[in-house]
C-alpha cells in the first residue's frame, strides 16, 4: 500500500506501483487539471509539485511518490488566486488552455526558487513546457508581472 | 454581407425543452442554408444557427454552437448577439450546443465562425431588443420611439420608468417578430463589447485547471481503451495474440475494430483494442499485444523516393489552373530567367491534447462527449459506422486542447462508439501522443517549381508556377490526384502580382497516408513558394524587397477570384488592402532603418487567405554556430471588422509560433510505409526559447465584412523567416524545415 498526500489530503493506492502519478491523479482521483501530453516528460503538461519541486507526473511512478506531498493545479491556491494565476488572467494567457496547468505549476516553482527571474531563467525553466497555441510571449510577460508582485486581477 | 446569412426570426416557446424557464422569450435566428451550406449535401430545410433565451430572472442564455479550441470563439460569437441585445454580459449564460443540423454549420474550421455568423448573431440580438422595447412601450402606453434598451433594461427617459429584461421577457414574447427590414442596429460608437478586449468565459477556469477537455470527459461505469492500428495506412489485421496482454493487471479484454471501407472518410482505421480499468492498464496491455499485419498497397511508401517523384512531376507541364497572357512566348525570347524549386514536407497537427472521446451505446442510441471541431460530422460518421440514424447520436462538445484541423475528423470518436457497442459499457478512447503523430490526417507534402522572366530592371514579365501534392480530396474520392479547387484557391490560382504573363499549374500525386487540412492548409506550401520566389527576384534585381513587393503588386485594383465559402461568391481580392498591410508591417517593424547586417536581418512576406490580408516582417538572428533566433515579428492584419482585438492579437501571436515550428523543425516522414516520428523528441515543435520572442500585431481599422483570423497568420511566417535568413546569410532556403540545413 502506497500512501501520499495530494493537496494536503492523505491518499492510498494499492495498484501497480509502476503506474505514473499522472494516471492516479486523473483516473483514480478524477482530478483532471493535470494533463497528459506526451507520456515521456517532453512537454510538461503533466507538471505537479512533489515536495515543492516541479515534477513531470507522467514520469513519476507511484512508488516514487510514496510518502510525498503532491500539489496539483487544483491545490496551488485555495481560491485559484496564486500570483501566477492572477498574472495569467491579467494577460489573458490561455488560448486552448490545455497546457496551462503545467505552465502555471512550472512558473510557480520557478518563482519560488528565483523570485526575480531573468529572461534566460525563464527560458531555462519553461522550455520543457510546450504550448502548441503559442502563448509563450504572454507566459513570459505574466511571469514577470507575477515576479513584480503586482498581480491584481482586472 | 447581408446576403451571407438570411435570417428569419421566429418565437418558439418550449422549443429548447427545459433549457429555459416557462414564459421565457426564446428567439431562434435561423440561417437559411442555401447560402451558408452551399455545395454541401443534406442542407436541412430549417436550420437555426443562433438561440437566445431570456428567463424571467433576467438571465440571457445564449447557445454557443461553435467549438472552442483556443480562438475564444465560443465566447466571442455570443458577444455580437449580446451587443445588439444591449445585454449585460454578466447576466449572459453561455450553453454549448449539442451537435445538431438545426444550428447551421458547426464545423469550426476554415476561420469562418465570425464571418459566417456575424449577421445571424446581430439580427437575433437586434430583434430581441426591439421586441423588449415594444413590450415596455405597450405596457407604459407610450410610443416605442420614446423608449430605449440600455444594459439589460428598457428605459422611458421622459418619465424615468424602467423595466428589466427579465420582467419584460413574457411580454416581449407576445410581440410580433420584427421583419428583417425593420431591424435597427446599434451604431458602432455605442458598442460596449464589440471592439473591446472582453475576457473569454473560459479564461479563469483554464487558469485553475477546471476546464473539461475531451481527455477529461467521464461517464459512469466507463472503461478505457487503447487501440493498436496498422502502422501502414490501409493495413489489416492478419492475426493477433492477446495472451500476455490479458495477463496485465486491469486489462479486461480485447476487441477488434473492422478496417475502413474506401473512401476512408472519417472512419476508424481498424485494429485491436485493449479494454481496461484505467488508461495506464490499457497502455501496458497494448505493449504486450502481438499483432501481425497485412500491410497492403502502401507498404513501400518512402518519403525520399516520393519527394523525387513529386519534384519530377513539378518539372513537367501539368494541368493549368490559371492562365494570363503567354509565359512560354516570353520565356522563349527572354535573356533573363530564373528558376527555383521549393519543398515542404508532411506535417502533423500535434495539438497538446491528443484526440479523445467517451461514448456510450445503449439501445440503438449513442451519447458522446468529445473534443471535436464538428459535432455534426460526429453524428454523421458514427451513424454511418454503426448503421443507425444520425438523430440517434447525441454529441456533447467539450473544450478542445487545440484542434488545428485534426479534430474536425472524428475517426477517434467513431472508435469509441464502435467499442462501446461491442463491450456494452461507456468507453473512453484517449490517444497516446504516439497514436496522434502516427495516425494523423497529415498536412500534405508538396513540391513547387517556379520560373520567371524579368526585364532589364528586374521587373517580372512572365511567371510560371507548378505545385504537386497529394490532395485532401483523396479522403472523399479514392484516386483523386489533382489539387481540388479549394486547394488551388489557397494561394495558387490567385497570385496577387501584376504580371502580364502568368500561368499556375497543378500536377497529380497519389496519397499513401490520410491527408487533411491543417491550420491554413494549402496556403502553407503555396505561400512558401510564391513569397520566397518574389524575394529571390527582388534580390536578383538588387532591389529592396519591400519596394519590389509593392511594385510587383502593382495598381491598387480589385480582382474577382474563386474562393470557397459564402463570402467567396462576391469576394474581390483587393490589391490596395494587400499593399496597405505591407506598408504597415514595414513601417511598424522599422524596415527602412534596420539594414541587414551579417547574421541579423529582416524578411517580409504578405499573403491573403480566408479573406484576410496579412503581412509579416520577421527579424532573424543567425549566430556564429548557425543557430537561429527570432527576436521580433511584426504582423499587419486587415481582417475586416474586429469583434475582440485581444483574441485577434492572440491568434496572430500564436500563428507566428505555429509558423515558426513549420519553418524551423516540422517534418513527418515515412519509411517502409510507416511514419517514422512518434513524439516530441522526433517531431519537435517550437518551445519558448525557439519561438519569436516578441510578436507585435498591428490591426488595420476596418468596417469591411469580418474575415478569418485563426489561420491567415500562419502562411507568411515561413517565407518571411527564410527571406530574413537570406538577407542575413546569403543562403536561400528552398526546402523546409530549416533544421535540415547548415546555415553557416
Amino acid at each position: 500500500m502506497i500512501t501520499l498526500k495530494v493537496n494536503g489530503v492523505a491518499r492510498q493506492f494499492d495498484g501497480d506501483p509502476e503506474m505514473p502519478l499522472l494516471w492516479f491523479l486523473r483516473d483514480t482521483l478524477q482530478m483532471t487539471g493535470t494533463k497528459y501530453g506526451c507520456g515521456m516528460g517532453l512537454c510538461g503538461a503533466c507538471t505537479v509539485h512533489v515536495n515543492g519541486a516541479a515534477t513531470r507526473s507522467c514520469q513519476t511512478p507511484m512508488q516514487a511518490a510514496a510518502n510525498k506531498n503532491i500539489t496539483t493545479i487544483e491545490g496551488l491556491s485555495p481560491q485559484a488566486n496564486h500570483p501566477v494565476q492572477q498574472a495569467w488572467e491579467n494577460h489573458n494567457v490561455p488560448q486552448c488552455g490545455y497546457c496551462q496547468s503545467g505552465q502555471i505549476m512550472q512558473a510557480a516553482a520557478l518563482l519560488k526558487e528565483k523570485p526575480k527571474p531573468t529572461d534566460a531563467d525563464i527560458d531555462a525553466a519553461m522550455k520543457g513546457n510546450i504550448c502548441r497555441c503559442g502563448t509563450y510571449q504572454r507566459i513570459r510577460e505574466a511571469i514577470k508581472e507575477a515576479a513584480a508582485a503586482k498581480g491584481v486581477k482586472k | 454581407m447581408s446576403q451571407l446569412n438570411r435570417v428569419e426570426l421566429v418565437t418558439r416557446r418550449g422549443f429548447l425543452g427545459g433549457m429555459f424557464g416557462a414564459g421565457a422569450l426564446v428567439l431562434a435566428a435561423r440561417v437559411l442554408p442555401a447560402d451558408v451550406l452551399a455545395g454541401t449535401a443534406a442542407a436541412p430545410a430549417w436550420s437555426p444557427s443562433v438561440y437566445l433565451g431570456l428567463d424571467a430572472d433576467g438571465t440571457a442564455t445564449i447557445v454557443t454552437h461553435r467549438s472552442e479550441m483556443g480562438t475564444g470563439i465560443r465566447s466571442v460569437l455570443p458577444t455580437i448577439l449580446a451587443e445588439e441585445l444591449d445585454a449585460d454580459w454578466k447576466r449572459v449564460k453561455l450553453v454549448q450546443a449539442l451537435g445538431d443540423a438545426k444550428y447551421g454549420s458547426q464545423n469550426t474550421d476554415g476561420s469562418c465562425s465570425i464571418r459566417d455568423f456575424y449577421v445571424a448573431m446581430s439580427e437575433a440580438g437586434a430583434a430581441a431588443r426591439m421586441m423588449l422595447e415594444r413590450a415596455a412601450a405597450a405596457k407604459w402606453g407610450v410610443s416605442p420611439s420614446e423608449v430605449r434598451a440600455q444594459n439589460h433594461q428598457v428605459v422611458h427617459a421622459a418619465s424615468g420608468r424602467k423595466l428589466g429584461y427579465g420582467e419584460l421577457a413574457a411580454l416581449a414574447a407576445q410581440q410580433p417578430v420584427p421583419g428583417k427590414a425593420e431591424l435597427k442596429f446599434k451604431p458602432a460608437a455605442e458598442y460596449r463589447y464589440i471592439g473591446k478586449d472582453l475576457p473569454t468565459i473560459d479564461r479563469d477556469d483554464l487558469c485553475a485547471g477546471r476546464g473539461t477537455f475531451g481527455y477529461d470527459a467521464q461517464m459512469p461505469g466507463m472503461v478505457y481503451a487503447s487501440i493498436e492500428r496498422s502502422p501502414v495506412f490501409g493495413g489489416k489485421v492478419k492475426s493477433y495474440d492477446d495472451k500476455e496482454a490479458l495477463q496485465v493487471r486491469g486489462v479486461q479484454k480485447t476487441v477488434t475494430i473492422a478496417p475502413f471501407k474506401a473512401p476512408h472518410l472519417f472512419q476508424p482505421l481498424g485494429g485491436v483494442a485493449i479494454i481496461a480499468d484505467n488508461t495506464w492498464a490499457a497502455m501496458k496491455g497494448r505493449e504486450k499485444l502481438k499483432v501481425e499485419w497485412e500491410s497492403g498497397a502502401n507498404a513501400s511508401y518512402d518519403s525520399e523516393a516520393y519527394k523525387k517523384s513529386l519534384q519530377e512531376t513539378a518539372r513537367k507541364p501539368q494541368k493549368v489552373v490559371r492562365n494570363v497572357g503567354d509565359v512560354d512566348a516570353v520565356f522563349a525570347t527572354s535573356a533573363r530567367t530564373h528558376e527555383a524549386e521549393y519543398y515542404v514536407p508532411l506535417l502533423s497537427h500535434a495539438p497538446m491534447e491528443p484526440p479523445a472521446a467517451v461514448a456510450s451505446y445503449q439501445d440503438g442510441k449513442v451519447v458522446i462527449h468529445a473534443a471535436t471541431q464538428d459535432p455534426q460530422s460526429v453524428q454523421q460518421t458514427v451513424a454511418s459506422v454503426l448503421g443507425i440514424d444520425k438523430s440517434k447520436v447525441e454529441c456533447h462538445v467539450t473544450l478542445l486542447g487545440g484542434g488545428f484541423g485534426r479534430k474536425s475528423k472524428p475517426d477517434y470518436i467513431a472508435e469509441a462508439a464502435v467499442l462501446s457497442k461491442a463491450v456494452g459499457k461507456p468507453v473512453k478512447v484517449a490517444w497516446s501522443r504516439e497514436d496522434d503523430i502516427r495516425f494523423d490526417y497529415y498536412h500534405s507534402v508538396a513540391a513547387m517549381y517556379m520560373k520567371a522572366a524579368t526585364d532589364s530592371r528586374g521587373k517580372p514579365l512572365a511567371w510560371l508556377q507548378r505545385s504537386v501534392f497529394p490532395t485532401i480530396a483523396s479522403t472523399f474520392a479514392p484516386g483523386a490526384e489533382h489539387g481540388a479547387d479549394f486547394e488551388m484557391g489557397m494561394g495558387w490560382s490567385n497570385l496577387p502580382f501584376e504580371i502580364p504573363n502568368h500561368r499556375a499549374e497543378n500536377g497529380p500525386a497519389k496519397n499513401h497516408v490520410r491527408i487533411g487540412w491543417l491550420r491554413s492548409v494549402s496556403n502553407i506550401y503555396h505561400a512558401f513558394a510564391v513569397h520566397s520566389f518574389i524575394d529571390e527576384l527582388a534580390h536578383l534585381a538588387k532591389r529592396d524587397p519591400v519596394e519590389y513587393l509593392l511594385e510587383s503588386l502593382g495598381s491598387p485594383r480589385k480582382e474577382v477570384i474563386k474562393e470557397e465559402g459564402p463570402l467567396g461568391k462576391t469576394f474581390q481580392q483587393d490589391i490596395g488592402r494587400i499593399k496597405r498591410v505591407v506598408e504597415l508591417a514595414a513601417e511598424k517593424s522599422g524596415w527602412a532603418k534596420k539594414r541587414p547586417t551579417k547574421g541579423r536581418a529582416l524578411g517580409i512576406a504578405v499573403h491573403r487567405s480566408f479573406f484576410s490580408y496579412v503581412a509579416s516582417v520577421v527579424e532573424v538572428v543567425v549566430d556564429a554556430g548557425g543557430r537561429i533566433t527570432i527576436p521580433r515579428v511584426d504582423i499587419a492584419v486587415d481582417a475586416g471588422k474586429i469583434i475582440n482585438p485581444d483574441r485577434v492579437r492572440s491568434q496572430f501571436e500564436g500563428a507566428a509560433v505555429f509558423g515558426s515550428s513549420i519553418a524551423l523543425m516540422g517534418e513527418i516522414t515515412a519509411a517502409n510505409g510507416q511514419i517514422v516520428q512518434s513524439n516530441f523528441h522526433d517531431y519537435p515543435v517550437a518551445r519558448i526559447h525557439e519561438a519569436p520572442r516578441v510578436t507585435h500585431v498591428h490591426i488595420v481599422p476596418s468596417q469591411e465584412p469580418p474575415a478569418g483570423v485563426g489561420e491567415p497568420g500562419v502562411p507568411p511566417i515561413a517565407p518571411a523567416i527564410c527571406n530574413a535568413i537570406f538577407a542575413a546569410t546569403g543562403k536561400r532556403i528552398r526546402e523546409l524545415p530549416l533544421s535540415k540545413h547548415k546555415l553557416l
